[in-house]
């Protein structure tokens, strides 16, 4: 009974379910060569094991916390296992995205060469387990394990095709970055854990810090997971990294991956430590503000389509941070109630972009299938070749873009709602300066709107813009059944969280309540149904996507049925009108960067531009544009010239011969001596 | 009220306000025609525009989607939901719950984006040109409406837009230093939302200025009938948000059926006097040059900022 019992318990099931991706990963190797095998099964597995993790996920967030022990490790560290609300939202996150995206990869990896499909299967699954024990990690020792090997794992996708040099040092750069944060994590759990020798979360969370060192591990947590979510100003990678990875792999790493370093930063800052202050909340908002407009700025600028997802990444990634911050301050201020709602539109957020974002980047990829190009300015008219991709990939845009109904208007407006309470904090500077981050979101999202109208626009809609390319673009026609059923799922779930916000609102008031012990206030679980969301109370907002649809689509077919019933249905087709130019050509079209050309005549001094405009006589006109991320100029650079430098001087102790290497241990062992007695 | 009689004045509430706009467009073409010493058209005019362009036969593009073709319908369903959300005559509409202030300016977002994008979709320069400079518009207004919106919000403490009506209209007189600042921002933005001079020209059909003509280009008979119809609400939603927002004494609260009349009544000479304003301000002034409007709007936006911090300092 009790095998049984524990058989069905979400930690348990979740284990194993690790552990299948792991046996998946290691499958994909013993039939050597043979790609069908990944196709046919190891991927739709895979996905089978993604939508179960998510059901038991969304049991342990109902469940109290569970935890588990295993024997392995090294000795006297065993592993220590535990799935609470928090884990289990995660959980239901990775499951639920991942299904999606392993669904699409049977059928976009169709093409791959046998030898290479087998290296990506193996390392695809290593990659979804290693996640999987991130969150499922209760002590320090583990969950760096687990970390690193999510590092590693995602390195080798990120260049498997390693052949273009661009793509080997973008890897590098990732793997970089990734192990400045990885240290910053591992400082930070030593900072915690106070000398005591154990590394256990549940030793970590009794141990009380003063506020000095309170505030060290706050700045190690938040940068050392900041490297790997892509925050200001360690975000370099992140545009690099994500589009140079093939799209499944792009849409994991985008989607879920960087939400890995989100449940980090919630875990220790809320879980660990506790006791926020609103300070560190502060220090989350600016840095959250400023890597939400460089986001969007600097996606607004892209032509390269998978490049430009990865800025919004990191645009959305401030909005996430956003919300956390403002819980935050919240908190720390003594305000569970509206800390709980911050912390809410942050975890609803992360889920939100986890979906759309994946969705964005399956269909990017799709698009590269077909076509082989990723270049927006070569694109055109789409939406005539592959009518299906382009309807999810409506569905994506509109879903970033924060447009009711759809998912990402939730998560934001949540977040507006959680910046309207600021009235009830007693500083007057946080108070006044909590509508400003609101504002910073609300610039943020029209500016995304705008972007994603560009994507759309020049990518799906109009003529094919490329010469080469004559009409009709697509070569190999619309997305394969696979890519469409994995596209599907995640705009389906786009529309779900998008119309049922409440019940995931009640989801992740359990995660706040088991994080910070109160919950949303009586009056929001009271006025909330599963048709209304009301985050505070039934005066203060409420809002009602269902409704909102009905009536839309209502009034919407009532307009079209009243013309048509008394009116005409008749249309005549014509040429476009040329406003008396006949000598029109595709190419006049706007171009992606013609479109960004407003922004950067507004927000000219964010940008380094190098552009070359031709006169209006010159013979051989050309038009050049290159948009450089400052960052690469006042931080990158001298701190790679510092290091080349002194790696420069550091070489100077390697002579050669083996009497100075000898002194040298001379030497070292005399310190040692000093040292320990 | 019980359920049934609300649901049926919201209904009532979205059919008049939708059969109405027109009228205000009308009001507002013949009171710049005597301002510029025209003979005015009459005040119906633009419902016999709409008539004859519902007769006639579409011409649609080679290669248009569907999208092209939905998006009338779309953009008028969403101006549609807009009127249902604004106390136009009384608070207390069953609808309004269901979408608040932050979700009206979602719906706005929602009709901007679909109209950008039925405009790209011919592939003519033209269309390109109105979607971008569109979005540019939209990208500073749209914030710059939250920002007033939120003063709005944080004086009542609600983002209803009828809770806010009931707090700022029904209640002592009382000046609101921070709503000052925010109805200038809330009048730029109309007059950027609506294609208005100083912006742009809903008059013009030159090239070099033109927004929203440009982004209609394509459009004719019944879909065109559509659009117009949708700005013609939209133009009314706005001047109604700002009439709620700003002046809301004499709308009804809800269920008060005898305070009805009074308020059709009041509502009648608010919307003469806001048309004749809108009026004298496209006579007045000249339209910007188009690189001009998002400094036109950054101001709108830090007004609206300003705004929302003077009612934090003035609260203490």
């Amino acid at each position: 009974m009790s095998l049984v019992h524990a058989a069905l318990s979400p930690l348990v099931g979740a284990l194993v379910l690790a552990v299948l991706w792991l046996a998946i990963a290691a499958a994909s190797l013993v039939p050597a060569g043979n790609a069908a095998f990944a196709r046919r099964f190891a991927f739709p597995l895979g996905a089978l094991a993604g939508v179960a993790l998510a059901v038991l996920g969304l049991q342990a967030v109902w469940l109290p916390a569970q935890t588990l022990t295993l024997p392995l490790g090294l000795p006297d560290l065993p592993f220590h296992l535990r799935t609470d609300p928090l884990a289990g939202f995660f959980l239901m996150l990775l499951g639920s995205v991942s299904a999606g995206i392993s669904v699409y990869a049977a059928g976009y990896f169709r093409a791959e060469p046998s030898g290479r499909l087998v290296l990506i299967s193996l390392q695809y699954h290593v990659f979804l387990a290693s996640m999987a024990f991130v969150l499922l990690a209760d002590d320090a020792y583990l969950f760096m394990v687990s970390w690193e090997t999510m590092a590693l794992s995602s390195y080798f996708l990120v260049i498997t095709d390693h052949k273009q040099p661009a793509i080997r040092s973008a890897g590098f750069l990732y793997l970089l970055i990734a192990h400045l944060g990885a240290i910053a994590i591992l400082l930070c759990f030593g900072v915690l854990h106070g000398g005591r020798g154990d590394y256990s979360f549940d030793a970590l969370r009794a141990v009380q810090l003063q506020p000095a060192w309170a505030t060290v591990a706050f700045l190690l947590a938040f940068f050392g997971f900041g490297a790997k979510a892509g925050i200001l100003p360690l975000h370099a990678w992140l545009p690099e990294a994500h589009p140079a990875a093939p799209s499944p792999v792009s849409a994991l790493m985008s989607g879920i991956m960087i939400k890995t370093a989100i449940y980090g930063m919630v875990r220790v800052i809320f879980d660990l430590m506790g006791n926020v202050r609103w300070e560190w909340g502060m220090v989350v908002l600016v840095i959250g503000a400023a890597t939400t407009l460089f986001g969007v700025l600097y996606a607004l600028q892209q032509h390269d389509l998978k490049r430009l997802l990865a800025y919004h990444s990191v645009e959305n990634i401030g909005i996430i941070l956003l919300g956390l911050g403002m819980s935050m301050v919240f908190i720390g201020f003594g305000h569970p109630a509206a800390g709980v709602l911050g912390l809410i539109a942050a975890l609803y957020h992360t889920l939100n972009h986890a979906v759309f974002k994946g969705l964005l980047f399956l269909g990017a990829g799709s698009i590269l299938r077909s076509t082989g190009l990723r270049n927006l300015n070569d694109m055109g008219g789409l939406i005539h070749g592959m009518p299906k991709t382009a309807f999810y990939f409506l569905i994506g845009a509109l879903a970033i873009s924060a447009l009711p109904p759809l998912n990402g208007f939730v998560s934001e407006w949540l977040t507006f709602q959680t910046a309207l309470q600021a009235t009830i904090l007693q500083n007057g500077i946080v108070r006044s300066l909590l509508p400003l981050f609101a504002a910073t979101l609300a610039l943020a999202g029209a500016l995304t709107a705008m972007c994603f109208v560009k994507v759309y626009g020049i990518a799906f809609l109009g003529k094919p813009r490329e010469p080469a390319h004559p009409s009709p673009l697509p070569h190999a026609g619309d997305a394969g059944q696979m890519e469409r059923y994995g596209m599907a799922w995640l705009a389906a779930c786009c529309f779900v969280l998008g119309l049922f916000p409440t019940s995931f609102l009640l989801v992740l008031n359990r995660v706040g309540v088991s994080l910070t012990g109160r919950g949303l206030s009586e009056q929001a679980l009271a006025g909330s149904g599963w048709l209304w969301l009301v985050p505070t109370s039934a005066e203060q907002a409420s809002y009602s996507p269902l409704v909102f649809l009905v009536v839309i689509v209502a009034v919407t077919l009532l307009a079209f049925l009243l013309v048509r019933r008394f009116y005409h249905g008749r249309v005549r087709f014509a040429d476009p009108w040329d406003c008396g130019y006949p000598e029109q050509t595709p190419r006049m079209q706007d171009t992606a960067d013609a479109f960004g050309q407003s922004i950067r005549h507004v927000f000219g001094p964010l940008y380094k531009m190098d552009r070359a405009l031709p006169g209006p006589d010159d013979k051989a006109p050309r038009y050049f544009l290159k948009i450089e991320d400052r960052h690469w100029y006042w931080l990158y650079l001298p701190v790679a010239r510092a290091a080349e430098f002194i790696s420069a001087k550091v070489a100077l102790l390697q002579q050669g011969r083996i009497s100075i290497y000898l002194l040298y241990s001379f030497i070292t062992l005399i310190a040692l001596l000093v040292f320990v007695r | 009220m019980n359920t049934a009689q609300a649901i049926a004045f919201q209904i009532l509430q979205s059919v008049l306000v939708v059969l109405a706009a027109p009228l205000l467009v009308g009001w507002v073409n013949q009171c710049r025609a005597w301002l510029q010493n025209r003979s005015a058209p009459s005040i119906l005019l633009p419902y016999w525009t709409l008539a004859k362009l519902f007769h006639k036969e579409p011409v649609i593009a080679h290669g248009a989607s569907p999208l092209f073709r939905a998006t009338p319908y779309i953009l008028f369903g969403c101006m549609w939901l807009a009127a249902g959300i604004v106390p136009v005559l009384a608070t207390g509409l069953p609808f309004a719950p269901a979408a608040d202030i932050i979700a009206l300016v979602g719906v706005f977002a929602l009709a901007r984006v679909f109209s950008a994008l039925a405009a790209m979709d011919i592939g003519t320069s033209f269309g390109g040109l109105g979607a971008r400079r569109e979005m540019l518009i939209g990208f500073l207004a749209e914030p710059a409406m939250l920002m007033t919106l939120f003063t709005a919000a944080f004086i009542s403490g609600s983002t209803q837009l009828t809770t806010i009506v009931d707090t700022l209209g029904h209640r002592e007189f009382a000046l609101y230093p921070s709503l000052a600042f925010a109805a200038v921002a809330f009048l730029m933005v109309l007059l950027a939302e609506n294609a208005r001079i100083p912006i742009d020209n809903p008059t013009t059909h030159l090239e070099l200025t033109m927004v929203h003509e440009a982004l209609i280009l394509e459009y004719s008979a019944r879909h065109l009938a559509l659009i117009e119809w949708a700005v013609a609400i939209k133009l009314f939603a706005y001047v109604t948000i700002g009439i709620a927002l700003f002046v809301p004494w004499g709308i009804a609260e809800g269920g008060d059926w005898h305070a009805l009349p009074l308020a059709v009544g009041v509502l009648v000479a608010k919307l003469a006097l806001a048309g004749a304003g809108l009026a004298l301000i496209e006579t007045l002034l000249a339209k910007l040059r188009l690189f001009l409007a998002p400094e036109f709007l950054s101001t709108a936006f830090l007004l609206g900022v300003l705004g929302m911090l003077t009612h934090f300092l003035v609260r203490g």
